[in-house]
């Protein structure tokens, strides 16, 4: 058996935390994400088996859901991004293709992806010098897509206003972490 | 310049990418007896219109969806959009 030892995105034992006068930086390790797309022709039995195993409707457009231990976020048409707490549900991925069968694609998504949650008051004045989402217009559990730092990354609405989860792809995370430190240095 | 998404509504210009005439979704069919000729229009003959022009976008900071975006070449003015799945589909292509 190989002695194999868990790192953070940003390479560490523990996850990063960044504290700034009316902000939060705090990176996220412990969420699974898988990617969940309706099949062609399938997608009213994609929808109706995703939500008997995730215990809600799939969002629409735009829109996401927060709950415990599943939440998703739409990504496009008939393409959606669930997550589950990492430490209960290492299986995602298998669990929702179990679920949903042929009615749709499942992709393991976990570790492709870093997660930086941002909150406290100073968050608006951080995000808009990052990227193009307008935070006032989004509702709790509201997902975009943006670019960010030259990165596709998704920004999740947590707490309308107040915290919002940012993903981006892991293996540029700290160009990520760079750029929320950077914005929350230059705005707070 | 905004782009009135089907699915997302107003989006900045910046965050989609140009490729060009929808007819791109107009594919010869590779075995027809033509398909040289086809393949050569299809390559290299573009209508270039002073008016209204349908062209293919890219929503790639967005959801990554192809849009049908119908805008007048002189004006700038969009009057349409289109998801260009559903253009195609109604073509009988992506099946």
């Amino acid at each position: 058996m190989h002695k194999l030892k868990p790192t953070t995105a940003l390479g560490a034992d523990k996850p990063q935390i960044d504290q700034f006068d009316g902000l939060e930086i705090a990176e996220r390790p412990d969420f699974a994400l898988a990617s969940l797309a309706a099949r062609q022709g399938a997608e009213a039995q994609c929808a109706e088996l995703a939500k008997a195993h995730l215990g809600f409707d799939l969002p629409a457009a735009g829109q996401g859901h927060l709950a415990d231990p599943h939440s998703g976020f739409w990504m496009g048409a008939d393409q959606w991004m669930i997550s589950a707490p990492q430490a209960s549900h290492e299986d995602l991925a298998a669990a929702l293709k179990t679920a949903v069968g042929d009615a749709g694609s499942v992709s393991e998504q976990t570790d492709g992806w870093c997660r930086f949650d941002l909150s406290g008051p100073g968050l608006k004045a951080v995000v808009e010098r990052l990227c193009n989402a307008d935070l006032t217009s989004m509702a709790l559990g509201d997902a975009r897509r943006v670019r960010l730092e030259h990165l596709g990354c998704f920004i999740w609405c947590l707490d309308p206003g107040q915290a919002v989860a940012i993903l981006g792809p892991r293996s540029s995370a700290a160009s990520l972490h760079h750029a929320l430190v950077g914005a929350a240095l230059s705005a707070l | 310049m905004m782009i009135d998404h089907p699915l997302l509504g107003l989006r900045d210009a910046q965050e989609f990418t140009y490729l060009g005439d929808a007819s791109l979704i107009d594919r010869p069919d590779w075995q027809a007896e033509n398909a040289q000729e086809a393949f050569h229009d299809y390559l290299y003959l573009r209508d270039n219109p002073a008016g209204e022009h349908r062209e293919l976008w890219f929503h790639e900071t967005g959801d990554r969806s192809w849009l049908v975006v119908t805008r007048n070449t002189l004006t700038h003015e969009i009057t349409k959009v289109e998801l260009a799945r559903d253009v195609a589909r109604a073509r009988g292509r992506s099946k």
